[in-house]
């Protein structure tokens, strides 16, 4: 009997290394848990790309859920995301505010004729200061800012349907109540 | 003789090593705060090419990172503060050295529990042995052994 269940013991250990292995194949290294989830967003007051004269503060913002969504020209899959805010920009009421990353404002207007401009305001970042306090470092990224200006949401990379349909919108849903 | 494509290989091989090991330049001239930029660099992880250190590498944020610690150094700010300050944005990650609490106690208490585990099993098995060194072996080996041996 005792024999019998010492062999049962490599087995075991083999099952638990097993499942930590095939968690961890499902894990994505690159999405790094954001600390700024359930703060304040990081304060700021830049120029807008219509208009460099006239500076927009995220505190403009207050009393209102919105989309803040990292973006730049030079970035590619930031294309690849764009048809999905510009069907939620136009689907919804949430304002999205796009706040182009280290770009050149020209490339950037260039950019947004193209593809299509869902963005309420667009300030720029121009050497990318702001989107440090932001924790940015794979743009696209996408913040969900509540009324109290609480960050309730962060995806970092590109935005799809699902996370749009799973995520956001519920949370949009339940934080407008 | 020595030649030209002698003198060249030579050359070559002596120099190698040295010409891959360069770091990622620095911008500023002042070789004290550059140490320290640099020190501190060693410490954050570039989160774009994760298993560099920031001072290692070249991306544009770890370049932006390296320029926010050269500055708030400039303001006078400490180790402590600047790595809080990198913390608060990118979390515990950006840390080479994760600090020890509730989140990440597997991964400092785990490799020293497997090297417990694994010595409590050596000990039991060496101990048993020398108690009773035949124990691993059955009247069946014993004379299979000794059949090996006449031949």
């Amino acid at each position: 009997m005792m024999a019998s269940a010492r062999f049962l013991i490599p087995l075991g250990i083999f099952i638990a290394v097993a499942a930590f292995l095939f968690k961890g194949l499902s894990l994505d290294p690159k999405e790094v848990p954001s600390p700024l989830i359930g703060k304040a967003a990081p304060e700021f007051s830049l120029p807008l790309l219509n208009d460099f004269e006239a500076p927009f503060a995220n505190g403009d913002m207050t009393g209102e859920v919105w989309l803040l969504n990292v973006f730049a020209s030079w970035c590619g899959p930031c294309l690849d995301e764009h048809p999905i805010i510009v069907n939620f920009a136009r689907s919804t009421a949430v304002p999205v505010v796009g706040f182009n990353y280290k770009d050149r404002p020209r490339a950037a207007k260039q950019w947004l004729n193209r593809h299509g401009d869902p963005y309420t305001q667009v300030v720029v970042d121009l050497n990318g200061r702001i989107g440090l306090d932001y924790g940015v470092y794979g743009v696209p990224e996408t913040f969900l800012i509540d009324q109290q200006g609480i960050i309730r949401y962060k995806k970092i990379g590109p935005l799809t349907q699902m996370d749009v349909s799973q995520d956001i919108i519920p949370l949009i849903e339940e934080l407008s109540q | 003789m020595i030649t030209k494509t002698k003198i060249i290989g030579l050359m070559l091989f002596f120099l190698g090593p040295w010409s891959f090991a360069e770091e990622a330049p620095l911008l500023a001239k002042d070789p004290v705060l550059e140490a320290r930029v640099k020190a501190i660099s060693l410490e954050l992880r570039c989160l774009v090419c994760q298993n560099q250190t920031i001072a290692d590498s070249n991306a544009g944020l770890a370049v932006d990172l390296k320029n926010q610690v050269r500055d708030m150094l400039r303001e006078g700010m400490n180790e402590t503060q600047i790595k809080d300050f990198m913390v608060e944005r990118y979390g515990d990650f950006v840390l080479y050295d994760p600090p020890i609490k509730g989140t990440t106690m597997v991964l400092w208490a785990g490799p020293l529990l497997m090297l417990f585990i694994a010595f409590w099993f050596s000990v039991r098995f060496v101990r048993r042995r020398s108690r009773n060194p035949d124990a691993y072996k059955s009247a069946e080996d014993i004379d299979r052994a000794r059949a090996l041996l006449k031949d």
